[in-house]
C-alpha cells in the first residue's frame, strides 16, 4: 500500500498530534501511574509492615513475613529455624499446574490453530468466531460449568455410568487434576489466537521447498513451520502460563481450597480467617517478581529474535 | 455514535446517583444463607429501609474484615458467642440501652445474662444451636456417635470427609475428640493436637463451610463437619444423612445480632434488632434456618416438623454441648499457629 | 492460498484435533444451558424443559438483589468503557501518529502493564492502596479499578485500526488548510471508530467479567453479577445459577457477534 508515504508522513511532514502527544498521554500515565504502579509499590511498603492480632497492620517495620515465607521456627516459634517448605511447595505445585496447563493447552491448541489457518478464508473466519467466544465468556461461569460437569453426581459421571463405561463415579473434583482441567479450559483459547495469527502470516512456499528438498510432512512442522511460527507459540505460551501461575477461581472452585495455589492462598489472607495482609502482600510481590523476571526473559529473547532477523 | 455513548454513559450516571439517593438504608453483614429474602423484603415494607447484605462464612472472616478496615460500613453483624467477646474486647461493638428497643422483653430469660454480653448491652440473640457432623448411611452404617468419624475416619469414609473451614469451632471440635482443654498451654497436647490434626487431613477431601451442605446433599462427601440447621436442611435433599451428636461431645454456639461502632445508620440497626425480636419474625428464621430462637413466643409460628428433627433433638443419652471458650490473646495466637498449620 | 499448499499444509489428525479442541471449549457451557432448562429442583436429574428458573431468577425471592447486582455491573461497565475507550484513543492517537519520543517504550509498557500484572496481585494491590489513603469501599473504588485493566484491552483494536490508516488522508486535509481538531473530527476519528467501537466493546465485556479484581474491592453490600453468582455458587450449583450463566452467556456472544461484525465491516471499506 501506501507505505512509504506513512513513513515520510513520520518524518518529514507534521502529524496533526506533534507536540501535543504529552497532553494526549496524560491521562493513561495518570490513571495507570496512581492506580496501578502507585498501588504496587505501595503493597511493596505493607510486605514490611508488622501484622495486627488477626487482621489490620500495625505501621513498624519488620521482615516477619518474608520470614513466614522462607523459614520455618515450628509451631511456637522458637524450634531452630529451618528453611519452611510449605509456600516454596504451594508455588512450585502452582508452577508446574501452570506448566502443565501450558503443554495440554499446546498440545491441542497448536494442531487447532493450524488447522484454521489453513482453511478458505470464510470457514476460516467462522472457526476464528467459534474459538472467539469462550475467550470473552465470563471465567467464573466457564469455571462453574465445568465444575457442575464433573462433579461425581454430575453428567459426565451419570453419562459414563449409563454407558456402563465405568461402574462407579470417578471422583474429580476437589483434585488436582480438576484444578489442572480447570486451567487447561480456562485458556486454551489464550494459545490458539496468538498461535494462529502467527500461522497465518507464515508463508506455504516454505513448506512447498522444504517438501521439494524431499523432507516429508513432519520434519517439515518440526524443522520449518514451528521455528517460524515461534513467536505466536511463546506468546500463547506466556498468556497461558501467567494467569494460570496466579489463578484463583479453578483452585478455590475446583481444588475444594485444601489443594492450595498462589491464588488461594493470596485470597485466604485477605478474604479469609486469618486476615494476615503483610503476608499476603509479600507473597504477592514474590509472585510478581518471578513473573517480571519470565517477561524479562521474554523481552530480551523477542529482541535477540528481531535483531538476528535483520 | 459518540452521542449514543454519551447518552449512555449520561444514563448510567443517573443510574447510579438515583441507586444513592434512595431513602434510609441498612448494611447487614451476615452469615451466608441465615436470614430468607422474603423477611427482609419485609422489612423493608415495613420500615421504608432498603436493607443491603454481605455474608461471610466464618465468625473468624468477618472479625478479620471488620478489623481490616470494614468497621464504619456495616450496621450490624451476626457473631458467635465467643465472637462477640471477642469484638467486644476489641472495642468493636457500640451498645444501647434496654429501653431503646420495645421488644427488649421478648429475649428469653435464659439468654439476657450471658457471660459473653452480661445484660445484653451490644446485641441481642438470633439462633442458637449445634456444630457436629453428618454421615451418610448408605455409605457407612457403622456407630457414628464418635468423633473418630472425622479424625480418624472407618475405610468407608476416607477421603470422603467436608470439614468446615472455621478455625474456632473445628479446633474445639478437635479438643473435645482429643480429651484436651480448649485453652491449653501445654504444649505437649498442642503438639499432639496439631499432629493428630495433620494426620486426619490426608483422610479429608475438602474445606468448605458454604458448601458444607451442598457437598453432603450432593453427594461429594459422604460424611462432613456441619451446623445442625444445615445439616436438616441437607437431610430433606438426601435422606440418608445422619446427624451425630458423638460421645466425645460437639459444640453448642449462639448466634447474636451485634450493633457494630461507627455503624452509619444506627437507628435503622435498631430498628432491625426490634424486628427480629417479634416472635413471628425470629420463628420465620427458625422456619427457615432450622435452628432454635432465643426469643419468647415463637412456637406457635414454628414449623411443627422442627420440634421433632434429630438435628434439634439430641437422644436423652447424648452428653451435653460445650461452648466455645475465649482464650488468652498469646494462647489463642498458639492455636492460630494449628490453624494455619493445617491449612498449608 | 494455492492448492498445492494445502496438500503440502496438510498433516493427520489435525481437523479431529480442532473438533476436539472445540467440544472441549463448548460442552460445559452447552451442558449448563441445557440443565438451566431443567424441570427440578434437583439439578443433576433431568424432568423435562421448563423455564421455572428462569422465572425464579427475574419475579422470585432473589430477583431484587440480581436486579441490583445487574444494574450495578452495567453501570460500571458502561462507565468503565466509555473512560478507558477515551483514554485508548488519545494514547493510541500520540503512540502512533505523533513522532518518536523519549519514554515511548516505557510509555508502551505502562499502556499494557495491568495485562502483565496477575489479576490477583492488581486485586491487592488495589485494595491495599485504597484502604492505606482511606479511600471508601464502594462502586467507586470498582470503577476505578476497572478503568485501569480495561485501558489496554480497549488500546490494542484501536492502535490495530490506527496503525492501519494510511496518513496519507490527515496530510492531504492539512494541504487543504484544515486545522488539526477538523482533520481529526472529520478525517481520522471516522476512518478510527471501527477500532474505538470494537475497543470499546471488548473493554466493556472485560469490566462485565472481572470477577476477583471486584470481589476485592467492592465495598459493604455492592455486589456485582459475578461477585453475586460466586458468593451463590460457593453454597452450591443451584438451577437459578445456571439460569442466570445462560443469560450471561447469550449477552457474551450477542456482543462478541456485533464487535466481530463492526470489525469486519470496517476492514472491508478499505
Amino acid at each position: 500500500m501506501a507505505g512509504w508515504i506513512t513513513k515520510g508522513g513520520h518524518g518529514a511532514q507534521t502529524s496533526i498530534v506533534d507536540g501535543k502527544q504529552h497532553i494526549l498521554l496524560m491521562p493513561a500515565w495518570v490513571v495507570i501511574g496512581i492506580l496501578l504502579v502507585i498501588p504496587v509499590l505501595v503493597m511493596l511498603i505493607y510486605s514490611f509492615l508488622t501484622q495486627d492480632f488477626r487482621g489490620g497492620v500495625i505501621w513498624e517495620f519488620t521482615l516477619e513475613a518474608y520470614d513466614q515465607f522462607f523459614i520455618d521456627r515450628g509451631l511456637f516459634g522458637d524450634d531452630p529455624p529451618r528453611i519452611e517448605w510449605t509456600y516454596i511447595g504451594i508455588f512450585w505445585r502452582s508452577f508446574l499446574q501452570a506448566l502443565f496447563a501450558m503443554v495440554f493447552c499446546f498440545l491441542i491448541g497448536f494442531p487447532t490453530a493450524y488447522f484454521i489457518a489453513t482453511r478458505a478464508p470464510k470457514s476460516r473466519s467462522f472457526w476464528l468466531f467459534l474459538i472467539t467466544i469462550p475467550y470473552w465468556v465470563n471465567l467464573l461461569i466457564r469455571t462453574v460449568s465445568m465444575k457442575f460437569l464433573i462433579r461425581d453426581t454430575g453428567p459426565l459421571n451419570n453419562w459414563l455410568m449409563s454407558w456402563g463405561v465405568i461402574d462407579d463415579p470417578i471422583s474429580m473434583i476437589n483434585t488436582n487434576f480438576a484444578i489442572q482441567l480447570g486451567l487447561f479450559y480456562s485458556y486454551l483459547p489464550f494459545m490458539v489466537l496468538p498461535i494462529y495469527a502467527s500461522i497465518e502470516r507464515y508463508n506455504f512456499a516454505l513448506s512447498e521447498a522444504a517438501a521439494d528438498l524431499y523432507s516429508n510432512r513432519w520434519t517439515t512442522l518440526f524443522k520449518v513451520v514451528i521455528p517460524a511460527v515461534k513467536p505466536g507459540i511463546i506468546a500463547g505460551c506466556i498468556l497461558v502460563f501467567i494467569p494460570s501461575l496466579g489463578a484463583f477461581l479453578a483452585p478455590d472452585l475446583l481444588g475444594g481450597a485444601k489443594n492450595f495455589m498462589i491464588g488461594s492462598l493470596v485470597e485466604e489472607q485477605f478474604k479469609g480467617q486469618s486476615g494476615d495482609w503483610p503476608f499476603g502482600a509479600a507473597v504477592s510481590m514474590i509472585l510478581l517478581t518471578i513473573i517480571m523476571i519470565i517477561l524479562l526473559f521474554y523481552a530480551r529473547a523477542q529482541s535477540r529474535d528481531n535483531t538476528g532477523g535483520h | 455514535m459518540r452521542k449514543i455513548t454519551m447518552t449512555l454513559g449520561a444514563a448510567a450516571l443517573a443510574m447510579s446517583f438515583a441507586q444513592s439517593a434512595a431513602a434510609e438504608k441498612l448494611t447487614v453483614y451476615h452469615w451466608f444463607e441465615y436470614i430468607p429474602q422474603e423477611l427482609l423484603n419485609e422489612f423493608t415494607a415495613e420500615t421504608g429501609i432498603e436493607v443491603v447484605m454481605d455474608t461471610y462464612d466464618s465468625n473468624e472472616a468477618l472479625f478479620a474484615n471488620l478489623k481490616a478496615g470494614g468497621l464504619g460500613s456495616y450496621d450490624v453483624a451476626v457473631p458467635g458467642d465467643y465472637m462477640v467477646k471477642i469484638m467486644n474486647d476489641e472495642g468493636m461493638l457500640d451498645t444501647f440501652s434496654p429501653s431503646e428497643l420495645k421488644n427488649f422483653g421478648n429475649i428469653m430469660d435464659q439468654w439476657v445474662n450471658v457471660d459473653f454480653d452480661m445484660g445484653r448491652k451490644s446485641s441481642i440473640p438470633y439462633q442458637w444451636g449445634s456444630t457436629s457432623f453428618m454421615v451418610d448411611r448408605n455409605v457407612y452404617s457403622g456407630d457414628i456417635r464418635t468423633t473418630d468419624i472425622i479424625f480418624n475416619p472407618p475405610s468407608e469414609l476416607k477421603g470422603k470427609i467436608n470439614i468446615l473451614d472455621t478455625a474456632g469451632e473445628t479446633l474445639a471440635f478437635a479438643s473435645l475428640h482429643m480429651g484436651f482443654p480448649q485453652c491449653s498451654n501445654d504444649r505437649a497436647q498442642l503438639k499432639e493436637l496439631s499432629k493428630m490434626l495433620e494426620t486426619a487431613k490426608a483422610d479429608w477431601a475438602s474445606f468448605n463451610s458454604d458448601g458444607a451442605k451442598d457437598v453432603l446433599a450432593s453427594g461429594d462427601a459422604a460424611a462432613g463437619m456441619i451446623w445442625n440447621g444445615f445439616g436438616a436442611k441437607a437431610r430433606a435433599e438426601r435422606g440418608s444423612l445422619e446427624y451425630s451428636y458423638p460421645d466425645q461431645g460437639y459444640i453448642v454456639w449462639m448466634d447474636n445480632v451485634v450493633l457494630l461502632k461507627d455503624a452509619p445508620n444506627r437507628d435503622a440497626a435498631l430498628k432491625f434488632m426490634d424486628f427480629l425480636l417479634e416472635p413471628e419474625n425470629a420463628a420465620a428464621v427458625t422456619n427457615y434456618a432450622r435452628y432454635t430462637a432465643g426469643v419468647k413466643g415463637v412456637e406457635a409460628y414454628l414449623d411443627p416438623e422442627l420440634v421433632t428433627s434429630p438435628e434439634n433433638n439430641p437422644p436423652a443419652d447424648a452428653p451435653a454441648g460445650t461452648f466455645i471458650e475465649v482464650c488468652a490473646p498469646e494462647t489463642q495466637a498458639l492455636y492460630d499457629a494449628i490453624w494455619t498449620q493445617l491449612k498449608k | 492460498m494455492a492448492k498445492p499448499s494445502q496438500r503440502i499444509s496438510w498433516y493427520p489428525g489435525f481437523r479431529e484435533m480442532a473438533w476436539l479442541c472445540l467440544i472441549i471449549l463448548y460442552a460445559p457451557l452447552i451442558i449448563v444451558t441445557i440443565y438451566s432448562f431443567n424441570n427440578s429442583p434437583s439439578i443433576t436429574i433431568w424432568k423435562g424443559f421448563s423455564f421455572v428458573w428462569y422465572n425464579e431468577v427475574f419475579f422470585g425471592p432473589e430477583a431484587a438483589k440480581f436486579k441490583q447486582a445487574t444494574i450495578n455491573s452495567l453501570t460500571i461497565a458502561i462507565l468503565a468503557a466509555v473512560t478507558s475507550t477515551v483514554i485508548a484513543t488519545l494514547s493510541a492517537l500520540a503512540m502512533i501518529r505523533g513522532r518518536a519520543f523519549r519514554g515511548q517504550a516505557v510509555t508502551f509498557g505502562l499502556i499494557n502493564l495491568p495485562l502483565m500484572v496477575p489479576e490477583i496481585v492488581t486485586a491487592v494491590a488495589t485494595l491495599i492502596f485504597f484502604a492505606s489513603i482511606g479511600f471508601e469501599r464502594g462502586l467507586l473504588s470498582i470503577l476505578l479499578a476497572h478503568i485501569v485493566f480495561c485501558i489496554p484491552f480497549a488500546y490494542l483494536p484501536i492502535a490495530a485500526r490506527l496503525q492501519g490508516i494510511s496518513s496519507v488522508y490527515e496530510q492531504a486535509a492539512r494541504d487543504l488548510y484544515a486545522t488539526p481538531g477538523q482533520t481529526f473530527r472529520l478525517i481520522l476519528f471516522p476512518m478510527m471508530l471501527p477500532g474505538i467501537l470494537s475497543g470499546f466493546l471488548l473493554a466493556f465485556i472485560i469490566s462485565l467479567d472481572d470477577f476477583i479484581i471486584t470481589n476485592f474491592v467492592k465495598g459493604a453490600g455492592v455486589e456485582t453479577l459475578p461477585t453475586a453468582i460466586f458468593g451463590a455458587v460457593k453454597q452450591g450449583i443451584k438451577p437459578n445459577i445456571m439460569a442466570i450463566s445462560t443469560l450471561m452467556l447469550a449477552a457474551s456472544i450477542l456482543l462478541v457477534s456485533i464487535s466481530y461484525l463492526i470489525s469486519r465491516m470496517g476492514n472491508n471499506r478499505d
